[in-house]
């Protein structure tokens, strides 16, 4: 193609850009026709579907994603089918895989840490939003979200010198001398465990679904809330007023922190023990869909190996793609529902 | 009288949740102090000069440092920005403005779902994507698996901080006679550039202390590398390695590599906060 080409297709709106799909295609030479008579800049057009472009390759790549690990998972869904996900023996020197310790371990740890973190994060949600002065919500915001951005790696470092010999040393022979007929305060007091795993997780997530939660709250009308006061209701009886209208925005808040549980993963390899079993007992070591990944995938030998893994990072993937899709409808709904008005 | 009772004890109650939400904010933030506590306590008796320009000795050793893995973290950043900055700054671009298509929609879905994909699930894509057809493991592949970490952030903080502007700057050029693109390039995006510079920095910040997708794409490195197609050392995975060493003098180094990585991922972070303050009415 000689030169003079090549600048006659950039000035007809980078055909390039508008490669990917039929219907873009069909679009900008719609609109090219459409300005030639109307008169719209041709530069216009070029910046329109370059930033298209881009914004469509973030949509291929999340497709790639998806069907790459499809297709490198396929040895291994053909060979295990549904028993994958429901065996619970891992043993890659007899090449048997069934995930379910992992998917049992990233889900109890998941789940309990949510729990605690959400009583903790609504309450200082409320705290942030209904009863603290301006200038003390701007430092605790500004405190939570510097938890939020300390790296993972530092939680584990954290958690393996302070957090676990703490546990091992005090916190879990007090819990189980005192707490014994707790069924789940069992297990060998060793610190590295489901509970460090849990403690880690509940500080991780509290970030976001604080930071979420208060400002689903802050976004609700004052009125609202003045309306509840004439009618004589103490501070109090005004917060349940206004969060009984907002249970699925905190339910979309708890969903985003169950997401960032889920996929957490250097924090949680450092502490958890890495054992393969099943046990409800929480002084016990567990195991995540995140860690074994982490430990094990650069080491995989064989290739029924390293696609076993990559269905754990398949599972993972449409795990958190699911929680967050519904939870993201669920936050924006609300939102948007006062935003509007 | 039972009126008056009633309306104590609900008064009663009023105060003791309101104690409840502060106790709340309280446990919230003292992990924070905690966890900076420890870090600078251990970090800052074990950092010198020597740990900035040293490489790491052999085990047993003591003293060395981590010069290879600054190096190291610096390549696979500046690798994540090549592609974090253009793809995350052009959507965030097309999707403040004004569209509402189902595309812009579901771009901006997509984008705050991605931004919740564990980063190892990242970090095997890009081992399928670049270590498998390359057939080894290289900083390449750990650049790439940082650069899509970084890519919804930037769109996001994009599109707010242009979505700031206000519309009349906007109409000003087009008033004068600019077309769109002139408009948005030259008069609507310099006045957000601030806010979007410290958005990309975060992003930045966030990157750089990510251990997950290097751990098999990048995998760590002893020696001195800048080669793009070889393994490299990264301050994170140097602090992982580190940590779960049985040398008291290699644990030591991970706390002083990580009060490094804390610092500076709380500078940037309260500059986006004061930033940002000033630009919100």
């Amino acid at each position: 193609m000689d030169i003079k080409n090549r600048d006659r297709d950039l000035a007809l709106g980078q055909s390039r850009t508008s490669l990917f799909s039929i219907k873009s295609m069909y679009n900008t030479l719609r609109r090219m026709a459409g300005s030639f008579f109307s008169g719209k800049n041709f530069g216009d057009l070029v910046f329109e579907n370059l930033t298209r472009s881009f914004a469509f390759f973030l949509l291929v790549l999340v497709v790639i994603m998806g069907y790459q690990m499809l297709t490198q998972s396929m040895p291994s869904i053909e060979r295990f089918g549904w028993g994958f996900i429901t065996s619970d023996t891992w043993d890659p020197v007899q090449e048997k895989f069934g995930a379910l310790p992992f998917i049992f371990g990233t889900l109890f740890s998941s789940l309990l840490a949510l729990l605690i973190s959400v009583t903790l994060s609504i309450g200082t949600a409320i705290f942030l939003s209904e009863f603290a002065p301006p200038w003390l919500e701007k430092i605790i915001s500004m405190m939570v979200e510097l938890l939020a951005a300390i790296p993972s790696i530092v939680y584990g470092l954290f958690g393996i010198f302070v957090l676990a010999p703490f546990l091992r040393d005090s916190a879990e022979p007090w819990l189980s001398g005192h707490f014994a007929f707790i069924p789940i305060f069992d297990g060998a007091p060793y610190g590295f465990g489901m509970i460090a795993a849990v403690l880690i997780l509940t500080i991780m997530i509290l970030p976001i679904i604080t930071s979420i939660s208060r400002d689903i709250m802050k976004s609700i009308p004052q009125a609202q809330r003045e309306a509840a006061f004439a009618l004589g209701a103490t501070k109090w009886e005004v917060v349940t007023i206004v969060l009984s209208g907002e249970r699925s925005g905190i339910l979309g808040a708890a969903l985003l922190g169950l997401g960032r549980a889920v996929g957490e993963t250097m924090a949680v390899t450092m502490v958890i023990g890495n054992r393969p079993e099943i046990s409800f007992a929480l002084f016990d070591p567990g195991y995540t869909m995140a860690s074994v990944l982490a430990n094990e995938f650069s080491e995989a030998t064989s290739q029924l190996y390293t696609s076993a893994l990559i269905e754990i990072a398949l599972l993972l993937f449409i795990m958190t793609f699911l929680l967050n899709a519904v939870a993201r409808l669920v936050v924006w709904s609300v939102t948007r529902k006062y935003s509007k008005v | 009288m039972t009126g008056k009772l009633n309306s104590n004890l609900r008064k009663f109650k009023s105060l003791i949740m309101t104690l409840f939400s502060i106790v709340c904010a309280l446990v919230v933030i003292v992990p924070l102090f905690i966890i900076l506590f420890y870090t600078l306590k251990q970090g800052v008796s074990s950092i010198s000069w020597s740990f900035f320009t040293e490489m790491p000795k052999p085990a047993g050793e003591l003293g060395g440092g981590m010069a290879n893995a600054l190096m190291g973290t610096a390549i696979l950043i500046g690798l994540g920005s090549l592609i974090g900055i253009p793809v995350g700054l052009f959507s965030g671009i097309y999707l403040s403005e004004g569209n509402s298509s189902l595309f812009a929609r579901s771009v901006r879905f997509l984008t705050e779902v991605l931004n919740g994909i564990p980063s190892i699930v990242i970090g095997v894509v890009a081992y399928i994507l670049i270590v498998i057809p390359m057939r080894r493991f290289s900083a390449l592949a750990g650049g790439f698996a940082l650069g899509i970490l970084m890519i919804p952030l930037i769109t996001r903080t994009t599109e707010e901080m242009l979505r700031l502007v206000p519309e009349s700057y906007r109409e000003g050029a087009l008033a004068l006679g600019a077309p769109r693109w002139k408009a948005t390039l030259f008069v609507v995006l310099p006045a957000a550039f601030k806010g979007i510079f410290t958005g990309i920095l975060l992003s930045i910040a966030r990157a750089a202390g990510e251990t997950a997708p290097l751990l098999f794409t990048a995998l760590g490195n002893r020696f001195w590398s800048t080669r793009l197609d070889e393994p490299i050392a990264s301050l994170t995975v140097f602090i992982y390695d580190y940590s779960r060493a049985p040398f008291e003098d290699w644990n030591r180094q991970a706390w002083a590599a990580a009060l490094v990585l804390i610092l500076l991922v709380t500078l940037i972070n309260v500059t986006f906060r004061i930033f940002t303050r000033e630009k919100t009415p």
